[in-house]
This record gives structure tokens, C-alpha cells and sequence, in this order.
């Protein structure tokens, strides 16, 4: 089990004069999810598909379970969920998963996983009179029904709406505790921080970071209350960390920043014994973390969602 | 109440042979469903079986009856109804909408793709041919032919059959699905005329009809009712010309196909 999920060493991908991936170096470990986030355009698709061996890679070398992509071998043991399409538009939807689940050796019940995925009232509808977001469903429940060790998941939950997003998201969770590896792309941060063990943030096809939602975003936490005005902030910071910050903006709002660690129990603990020793009722006291919106606004200077 | 699933990893691919049983049969339901396929696989071939035969819209010589003529000459069509219209508007409209690219990433292989649809093409080529002989005998055919015709009628079959696929697919490989759909409707509106279809080849002057007897269509049309109809043991010409079509529509339609 020493294998990864999947290993990308210096990836490199051209459509003529466009660099769609520029020497990107990904390992996704197993049993896990590996989230690819980034905007449009920053070569999410083309980095799973030539994992999934839809794509030849111009240059660097890929390795999916420590097999070529695509290959035959390989073929039973991945599961696809394509970003959009791959399915007859008149064909209903039970039928389509029936078919999936004939290609395999041990797979799920096609009429329970329709019921996990909330499909039933719709099993006789053909494809394309699915809403988008019951599409999607059908395409993530094809991409598991032959109980695959990895799946690749092209924006899981575009077109979702929150209900259905949420079901997928506990979908994707459950697969994770089950000991599936997951790669997933997407847009949305809130959808790589709730269910990521690893985060790679990509942008015009180079990694801009990488590493747990936690890391990405927990190293510069805040802790923000509200107490009474010109409280002596000097001698509150000689009792934090080093590197701890704290500042009165505006007055009566205090926010302390702790660059390395973020805020752990510790902290926090010391900020309120030191309240408590003069008497101060902290109120609204909250801590903040950045988002990975942040992140990759800190990072690149742009909105993720643009 | 949602039952508990298996979730767990139990990967392993099912059997080639239910691979492509099953999506034969996927494949085989699609048409069934498709009116506009079953209009054009069974529907056109019996009315234009009927309809030529009773009434004397044709006229032709020979020597035999209407519908001694027609029959082989409407087998024919059926033969380029599901092997060629039929597959190349399906297979189209499955790459554009990304079918075959969603299928290769399954078990099932390309070969066996290709495979399950020859598999669905014969299967429904012999409910045609049923229905051919059957309303045939009905109206008042009776064969002519030599005890040969039991090998050579599926062999020219056969080989038609795989020229029409290796055509079918060489253009749903390479065109868009539009395109293939007109191109496709087209050459069946063409080779219903010029294929010896309904309307005899003996009608076009010399040349023409022997380069209408060189088209696929109008060598298979041709070959049958040579066998049906005129007690030919074999009609070499007729099978070499579709076993050179054959080679070459395969060999263009493995050159130029796309999946995506």
C-alpha cells in the first residue's frame, strides 16, 4: 500500500500555443481525498484526464496506482466521473447504472446505490430530462458502482443544488472512510477545505500550493474580541508566543495574529487568564482562520471565482 | 430509508462475454427505443417490400416476378439500413455526446465495443431478414435458388455487412454528428436508387450500371438476387467486390476514428 493513489512528476501539457499544465508535481496519497483546486482555465480538467488516460501529457511522467493511465489493467480498478456528458441522453437513468454495474466483477446494487445517490423517483427518466444536478448524481454514482479503489471526480458537484451538494459531499466522505482514494477538482474552497486531506492549489497550470486545508489556511490565525478601550496590549503580547501580534483597530475591537501555529487551546487560554486577571470580559470572542479564497487571493492576487 | 452499501473496494472487471452481452443488449434497447432507426431498420424496407411488389409502380423485365425481384433487392437495403444509416447516426451522436469516451474508461474494451455493436447489427439484421422472408412469402415469393444459398446468403450478408460497418464507422469516427447524420441519410437515399434496390440496374445504361454494381449497395443487391432469384451457386464478382470494400472501409474506419 506504499503505492500512491497517484504521481505526477513534472507535468507538462500544450494545445498548441497554450501551456494548459506547466511542470506540475502532484503525489496523492492513498485512501485519501486529494482536492486539485483553482479558477477556471488553471488546468484542473486536463491534469485528471491525463491521469484517467484520456490525454497524452507532452512531457513528465504520471503514474495511477503505479500503473500507465488508462491502461487496461487499470481500467477496472479507477472509477470516472466525467465533468460533463458520457451518457446517452435517452436512456433512463437505472438503466445506464444497470449497464455500468455488468461491466464489473463484484459491483454495487445499481437499485440501492440510485437510492443513496436520492435517484429513485427518477430510476425510468432518461438522462437528459434529469435536472443538472440529478445528471451529476447519476455520473458520480456510474464513477462508484464498480467499487473502485480510486476515483476521479471532474467538479463533482457543479450544478448542485446545497441539498444535493451536501448529500454528495457526505457521499464522498463515506467512500474515504470506506478506503476509496479520491481525486476531485473543483472551484469551490468550501468544498476542498470541508472535504480534503490534501489540498493542491493550481494556477495557469503550476502549483501555487499545496498541503491539508489546515496548513494551507490555519498558519496566520486570529483571535478577535471586543472589551473596553486602551487596553495595555504590551503586556499581553510578552505573554503570547513569539511572534504573536496584537492590535486595537478600532477601539474596543482587538484582534491578536499568531503568524506560526495558528491558534491552539494554549493561546487562547492565555489571552482570557490574562483578561481575567484584570477584570476584562472578553466579548465576542472568536477565531478566525483564513479561508483558502484567502489563500489564493494572498497567492496570486486574484479572486478564485472569477 | 437508504440500505446500507458496500462501499469498500472490491475491484475486478465482470467476464468479456457479459461485458459485451450487456452492452449489446444496451445497444439492441437504444435502437428498439429510437423511432426514427426502427422507421428506417424496418419500417421503410416492409413498406417498400409491399408497396413495390403489389403495385406496378416499376416496371422491368427479367423474366421474373415483382417481388421475386424485390425481395433480395429489399434485403439488401435492410442490410445497409442497420449496418450503415443506423450505425453511423448512432455511433455519431455517442461520440459527440461523450458515450465512448465515458465507455473507455470501463472495463469493456474497445474491441469489445465494437464487438457488442456487431453483435446488435446482426442481431437486428436477422429480425429483418425474418420479417423480409416472412412478408415476402406472404405476398407470393419463391426463391430460386440452389441448396448453395443457405452458406452463400449470410456470407454475402456477412461481408456487406462489414463494409457498411467499416463505412459507418469510418464516418462517425472522423465527422461531426450533424454531418454524419445528413452524409449518412444521403448515401442511403442514394443507394436506395442507384443500389439495384427497387429500381433494376439493367435500366442504366451500360457504364453506369456497372459502376453502380461496383458500390457496395449494388454488389449486394445484386449478389443476392442472383442467388435468390436466378439459381446462382455463387456470385464471385458480386462477393469479391464487397470483401475489397470491406478490407477498405475497416482499414479507414481503424485510420481515421475518433472516440472523442
Amino acid at each position: 500500500m506504499n503505492i500512491p493513489a497517484v504521481e505526477i512528476s513534472g507535468l507538462i501539457k500544450r494545445y498548441g500555443q497554450i501551456t494548459a499544465v506547466d511542470g506540475l508535481t502532484l503525489t496523492a496519497a492513498r485512501g485519501a481525498v486529494t482536492a486539485i483546486l483553482g479558477p477556471n482555465g488553471a488546468g484542473k480538467t486536463s491534469t485528471i484526464e491525463i491521469c484517467e488516460g484520456y490525454r497524452r501529457p507532452d512531457l513528465g511522467t504520471i503514474r495511477v496506482l503505479g500503473m500507465e493511465p488508462g491502461s487496461g489493467a487499470l481500467r477496472p480498478r479507477v472509477g470516472v466521473m466525467l465533468q460533463s456528458g458520457g451518457i446517452p441522453p435517452a436512456v433512463p437513468a437505472a438503466e445506464f447504472l444497470t449497464l455500468l454495474s455488468r461491466f464489473h466483477a463484484h459491483p454495487m446494487d445499481p437499485v440501492a446505490l440510485l437510492d443513496m445517490v436520492g435517484l429513485t423517483p427518477v430510476a425510468r427518466t432518461p438522462y437528459k430530462r434529469l435536472s443538472g444536478g440529478q445528471q451529476q448524481r447519476l455520473s458520480l454514482a456510474a464513477a462508484i458502482v464498480g467499487r473502485p479503489e480510486l476515483v476521479f471526480l471532474d467538479e463533482p458537484t457543479a450544478g448542485m443544488d446545497p441539498q444535493a451538494r451536501h448529500a454528495t459531499w457526505e457521499l464522498i466522505t463515506a467512500l474515504r472512510a470506506a478506503g476509496v482514494s479520491v481525486i476531485l477538482t473543483t472551484h469551490f474552497m468550501d468544498e476542498a477545505e470541508r472535504l480534503s486531506d490534501h489540498v493542491a492549489i493550481i494556477d495557469h497550470g503550476r502549483m501555487v500550493a499545496e498541503g491539508t486545508p489546515g496548513e494551507l489556511t490555519g498558519s496566520a490565525g486570529q483571535l478577535r474580541f471586543r472589551a473596553d478601550p486602551g487596553l495595555d496590549l504590551d503586556g499581553l503580547v510578552a505573554a503570547l508566543p513569539p511572534g504573536s501580534a496584537a492590535k486595537e483597530s478600532p477601539a474596543g475591537h482587538y484582534v491578536i495574529e499568531v503568524i506560526r501555529g495558528g491558534v491552539d487551546p494554549t493561546l487562547l487560554a492565555t489571552v482570557t487568564a490574562w483578561c481575567a486577571e484584570r477584570g476584562v470580559l472578553a466579548n465576542s470572542l472568536r477565531i478566525e482562520s483564513r479561508t483558502l479564497e484567502d489563500v489564493f487571493l494572498e497567492l496570486t492576487g486574484r479572486e478564485l471565482r472569477t | 430509508m437508504t440500505p446500507a452499501l458496500e462501499l469498500q473496494p472490491a475491484p475486478g472487471a465482470a467476464p468479456v462475454s457479459r461485458m459485451i452481452a450487456a452492452q449489446a443488449a444496451a445497444e439492441t434497447r437504444s435502437l428498439l427505443r429510437n423511432g426514427e432507426q426502427l422507421l428506417l431498420t424496418l419500417i421503410i424496407p416492409l413498406l417498400l417490400l409491399a408497396a413495390f411488389s403489389l403495385e406496378p409502380l416499376v416496371s422491368f423485365g427479367g423474366g421474373i416476378s415483382r417481388i421475386d425481384f424485390m425481395t433480395p433487392g429489399v434485403m439488401a437495403l435492410a442490410v445497409m439500413s442497420t449496418a450503415f444509416t443506423s450505425q453511423a447516426i448512432a455511433t455519431g451522436f455517442e461520440r459527440r455526446y461523450g458515450v465512448l469516451k465515458r465507455l473507455g474508461a470501463t472495463p469493456l474494451s474497445r474491441g469489445g465495443l465494437i464487438t457488442a455493436k456487431t453483435t446488435t447489427v446482426i442481431a437486428v439484421e436477422l429480425l429483418q431478414v425474418v420479417l423480409i422472408v416472412v412478408v415476402g412469402l406472404i405476398i407470393g415469393w419463391r426463391p430460386h435458388a440452389s441448396l448453395a444459398a443457405i452458406v452463400v446468403v449470410p456470407l454475402l450478408i456477412a461481408l456487406g455487412t462489414a463494409a457498411f460497418s467499416g463505412l459507418a464507422l469510418a464516418m462517425a469516427g472522423a465527422l461531426r454528428a450533424e454531418a454524419t447524420l445528413a452524409a449518412a441519410n444521403l448515401v442511403y437515399i442514394v443507394l436506395l436508387g442507384v443500389g439495384g434496390v427497387i429500381f433494376p440496374l439493367t435500366k442504366f445504361p451500360a457504364g453506369a450500371r456497372h459502376f453502380f454494381e461496383l458500390l457496395p449497395t449494388g454488389a449486394l443487391s445484386t449478389g443476392l438476387r442472383s442467388v435468390l432469384a436466378y439459381h446462382v451457386q455463387f456470385p464471385v464478382g458480386n462477393a469479391v467486390t464487397l470483401l475489397v470494400w470491406a478490407v477498405a472501409m475497416i482499414a479507414v474506419a481503424a485510420r481515421v476514428f475518433r472516440w472523442e
